[in-house]
């Protein structure tokens, strides 16, 4: 049974068409306690893509998605087992360093949250922390540079010393993308970053994470279908703890082999 | 009976509109009236007893504000004053001014006969020279002229003057004779008797004497207690919260030591003063009635205060600054420190000053330590001899003379004063800052 999954959830395809695997996750399973929340994944995450993570709730999605940067390590009752690979390197390796892991794997959450500080204060939190930089004009260049990429730059740029928290929900989520993105990272991880946006801040979003493709590799959760087949490349369909099926983003929803992808793509649970 | 088993539901229909369910109603709005009632009653009463505390603090105590004075017309000879002829106000003879005063009393009743001199003597604060020695240091150019200077009257004329004794009593019932009644009556009537602002009250230390007690050395006492406090339970408090709240492991061991100091919170607070007593005092062998030993003993008591407080206010913030702090690649100290901690700030900071207000109204520990001493000058230093504002309250209360009662209700005020004035901050930070995220 587990051989069956493991075959069945490693792409086949993707390695054949010669893409570089940025992050890997070999038999993966997340304990809360004495629950186990995740039965052992098994997915490689190629660079510059986008990764979508669908399935019903509770299914873990938000869980594997943490184990990726480490973010379970502040839940006490988690631990997590498996082989989890950033490039060449082991994440859960007890010599790591997570400070320079989450450098590396930003994140964006659901909610938007940025600092209640300015918004200038808030793209160069991690910079300064990092060392990215050191004079006010290097902060400056990174401020205006990462707000251009969230497409935010245009609408915050004569009040980049206003809180943060005074913006717009969708405002706000850019702004966390922008934050992240400031510290110049190789995986950005989005946990439902549109769930509380309306349609339009929602197309803005999406659109950047098009653009961001270019440079980043991108991993997101999204309950909205429509949303994983218009912004991800493949996409993996979690159910029960369990990775389904992960493929081709067109592949999983005009031709999946799983009859509970099919029933959750069409609408019939979740 | 069997299809209600089969709809329950179904079968209840037009049940809310029956006779019994309008009963029903009725009784349910009955009890709601009634429990409103109730809560009106215990408000009314709560205000009626505060109103009525602070009516009788009001009363008792405005009049030590004012002090009854006699203007004397004082000669001041430099022969008296300065026998060594030294010119240096060390060398003065302190006592020579209470005579000076009473011969100037004796001039402003010529009449009055040797063996009268000693009632009319009684008119006068027996420390009425000390007020004018004070003057004469001020500005020693009235050294060798005639000055008319206003004394305090002695404290049973002060008291006759407010009316707080009742002058129409049979003579051998009140302190002042009639003999001295005309007196006063004379001197009112030329002018030279009027009840003036009590500013010694403000700028002076304890007292035997009424006229000349003042509540200053309390209150530096007292700042410099709650600054010991502050210094002291403030980082302690603080650290100790964020470490419980923030770093430590949640198991058996950290939920014992938050049972224990939700229940040191409870303790009486004479028992830190027996603490504060057996070991500051009696093992470290530090000096008594000193605010730094007041200070420390009222650290240990504020404690748990703080400590509550600021994990209330840690807990308060919200879970995804945190998340957002750590995704950012902050550890957790830096999470704490550059996020948690300053928007718990003004939740710790409310905190702290209420726990300071309690302090400042602290009696019982300090009375175990030696802070109800009879000092006489404010503290120069944290190691001093010093009182603080409640204990000096307590002093007062318990002293003999009539002038002690109006002393120790504007001394409550004035702690009253001090307590509102810091709750009102703490009230006005926790508005300014509420909720910011
Ligand atoms: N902190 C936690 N402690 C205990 N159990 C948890 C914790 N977080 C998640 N779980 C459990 O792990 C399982 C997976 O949760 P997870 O949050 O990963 O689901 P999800 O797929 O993200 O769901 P949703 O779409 O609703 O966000 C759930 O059964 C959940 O109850
Ligand atoms: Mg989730």
């Amino acid at each position: 049974m587990e051989a069956m999954t493991m075959s069945q959830t490693v792409d086949p395809g993707a390695a054949a068409a010669g893409k570089i695997v940025k992050m890997s996750s070999r038999g993966t399973k997340v304990f809360y306690g004495e629950k186990r929340a995740l039965h052992g994944i098994d997915v490689d995450i190629y660079r510059n893509e986008v990764l979508a993570l669908i399935g019903p709730s509770g299914c873990g999605k938000s869980t594997f998605l943490r184990t990726l940067n480490r973010m379970n390590d502040t839940i006490d009752i988690c631990r997590v087992e498996g082989k989890l690979m950033l490039d060449d390197q082991d994440i859960y390796d007890p010599k790591l360093d997570v400070v320079q892991l989450r450098a590396r794997v930003g994140m964006v959450f659901q909610k938007p949250n940025p600092f209640p500080k300015s918004i200038y204060e808030n793209i160069i939190y991690g910079p300064k922390l990092h060392g990215l930089a050191t004079r006010k004009d290097e902060f400056d260049a990174i401020v205006e540079a990462s707000l251009q990429r969230a497409g935010l730059w245009n609408e915050v740029k004569d009040r980049l010393l206003e809180p943060g928290t005074g913006l717009s929900g969708g405002q706000q989520q850019r702004l966390c993308i922008a934050r992240a993105i400031a510290v110049s990272p190789e995986v950005i991880l989005m946990d439902e970053p549109c769930s509380a946006l309306d349609p339009i801040a929602t197309a803005h979003i999406e659109e950047l994470i098009d653009e961001l493709r270019e440079n980043f590799t991108i991993v997101i959760v999204t309950h909205n279908m429509q949303q994983a087949a218009r912004v991800s490349q493949r996409t993996a369909f979690f159910h029960l703890g369990d990775l389904v099926e992960v493929g081709e983003t067109e592949d999983i929803f005009t031709n999946p082999r799983d009859e509970r992808t099919q029933g959750y793509i069409t609408g019939r649970y979740g | 009976m069997t299809d209600i088993v089969a709809n329950p539901i179904a079968a209840n229909t037009g049940f809310h509109r029956t006779e019994a369910a309008e009963k029903r109603l009725r009784r349910r709005y009955a009890a709601e009236q009634r429990f409103k009632i109730y809560g009106i009653i215990a408000i009314t009463l709560a205000i009626g007893m505060l109103v009525l505390l602070l009516f009788t603090i009001l009363r008792n105590g405005v009049t030590a504000f004012q002090q009854t004075a006699i203007q004397l017309e004082v000669t001041l000879d430099p022969a008296v004053i300065d026998p060594k002829g030294t010119g240096n106000p060390a060398d003065w003879d302190r006592a020579a001014f209470q005579d000076l005063v009473h011969d100037a009393l004796y001039k402003e009743f010529p009449d009055v006969s040797r063996g009268d001199r000693r009632e009319l003597r009684r008119m006068i604060s027996p420390v009425a020279g000390v007020f004018l020695g004070n003057q004469v240091l001020k500005d020693p150019s009235m050294l060798g002229q005639t000055v008319s200077v206003w004394l305090p009257a002695s404290d049973p004329i002060n008291q006759i003057v407010k009316g707080r004794i009742d002058r129409e009593l049979p003579e051998a019932n009140r302190p002042v004779s009639d003999q001295q009644l005309a007196w006063l009556d004379q001197l009112r009537e030329r002018g030279d008797s009027k009840t003036i602002f009590n500013s010694t009250f403000f700028t002076a230390s304890d007292s035997n004497y009424p006229e000349l007690a003042g509540l200053w050395g309390s209150v530096v006492g007292s700042i410099f207690t709650l600054a010991v406090t502050l210094v002291l339970a403030l980082p302690i408090g603080v650290a100790a919260a964020v470490y419980l709240e923030e770093f430590a492991p949640k198991n058996k061991f950290t939920d014992l030591i938050e049972v224990n100091i939700n229940n040191l919170a409870a303790v009486p607070s004479i028992v830190f003063g027996l603490l504060g007593l057996a070991v500051f005092l009696n093992f470290f062998g530090m000096p008594r009635s000193a605010p730094l030993v007041g200070g420390m003993v009222i650290a240990l008591m504020s404690l748990p205060t703080i400590i509550i407080a600021s994990r209330a206010a840690l807990k308060a913030v919200p879970p995804s600054i945190r998340e957002a702090a750590l995704g950012m690649g902050a550890s957790k100290l830096q999470t704490v420190w550059h996020h948690v901690l300053p928007l718990a700030m003004p939740g710790i900071l409310t905190g702290t000053i209420i726990a300071m207000a309690q302090a400042l109204g602290e009696t019982a520990p300090l009375l175990m330590i030696g802070m109800n001493a009879f000092v006489t000058a404010p503290p120069t230093g944290l190691l001093s001899s010093s009182s603080v504002l409640p204990v000096q309250i307590y002093i007062w209360a318990d002293a003999p003379e009539r002038g002690f009662v109006e002393l120790t209700s504007a001394a409550i005020m004035i702690l009253l004063i001090f307590l509102i004035t810091m709750n009102g901050i703490a009230i006005y930070l926790r508005k300014k800052f509420e909720r910011r995220w």
